[in-house]
């Protein structure tokens, strides 16, 4: 990967692109993401309930390839989906699956 | 004196309405194509004094639109629609509920004040998935949002405006007002 494409990655996008966190239709929980690093320290904290709406809906991926354009984390993502994981160990494994895609990036950079 | 105090309460931008205003008003609000004739004949007035009334209530916009009522459901419409409480920052909830305002998925706003300040909004969407595409990418964005809870309707009870008819305390107060003031003659 380039280092024009993994610096686009990591930017911080503007407010309006963020990722905001719902726990269902239309209930918003108040945090949202407008970096991929602060998209991992969400996912850390956030409630397990908001963790599988957004993932089942395909949310997570979608924000992370049309809004971050990183194909690949959001295909890494996409693959979890098919796991039916729920609760603390969907949790676990997205946060893996983040901090393991970041690391990446960071020592290509 | 005390009479007259009372009486400015009914005062809307300087415009005292008396009972034949009202009952204008209610008959209106029953069926708004009625004629002054109509309505003159009904109330036992003149059809001149029915138009003078109600271009006056316009003018002091008393009277703010002649609107049809119609039944989505029946007119083809399979629209959802949603409650949403937007819990704000006090310092960005006017801005909050101004744009809200703007947009035409949102069919009334208000403000609320209970332990923290609130926006209540009406929505309505074309489905569960456009209800939150609308709330996602457009409301939780807005600067000084704080978190939103949404509640999507499943039945509708009941749904009117304010009638001046059903408010019959009001009629027959200001009914006994205007016959002690010599104002309203039977």
């Amino acid at each position: 990967m380039k280092e024009e494409s993994i610096s686009r990655i990591l930017r911080t996008l503007p407010r309006e692109k963020a990722f905001y966190f719902f726990t269902s239709i239309g209930n918003y929980t108040g945090e949202s993401a407008a970096s991929l690093k602060e998209f991992m320290g969400k996912i850390s904290e956030a409630n397990l309930k908001s963790l599988e709406f957004h993932l089942y809906r395909g949310d997570f991926e979608k924000w992370i390839a049309e809004t971050l354009e990183d194909g690949e984390l959001a295909t890494e993502i996409g693959n979890l989906r098919s796991q039916n994981y729920s609760g603390t160990v969907l949790k676990e494994h997205l946060y893996n699956i983040l901090t393991k895609h970041y690391e990446k990036l960071i020592s290509k950079f | 004196m005390r009479e007259a105090t009372r009486a400015l309460k009914f005062k809307n931008n300087s415009l005292a309405l008396d009972t034949t205003d009202l009952k204008i008003l209610e008959a209106l609000q029953e069926d708004a194509k009625q004629t002054y004739t109509a309505i003159g004949k009904r109330l036992g007035i003149a059809h001149s004094t029915v138009y003078d009334r109600i271009k006056r209530m316009e003018q002091y916009g008393i009277i703010r639109k002649y609107t049809t009522v119609i039944d989505a459901e029946k007119a083809g419409a399979k629209n959802i629609t949603a409650i949403m409480t937007i819990y704000t920052d006090p310092k960005e909830s006017e801005k909050v509920a101004e744009k809200l305002c703007k947009a035409p998925e949102v069919l009334e706003v208000y403000t609320s004040l209970s332990e923290e300040l609130q926006i209540i909004a009406k929505v309505v969407a074309e489905n569960q998935e456009s209800l939150h595409e609308f709330i996602a990418n457009l409301v939780a964005p807005l600067p000084g949002v704080l978190r939103i809870r949404t509640s999507i309707v499943t039945k509708k009870f009941k749904e009117t405006q304010f009638s001046i008819g059903n408010d019959q305390k009001k009629l027959t107060f200001i009914r006994e007002t205007h016959n002690k003031m010599g104002e309203n003659k039977p």
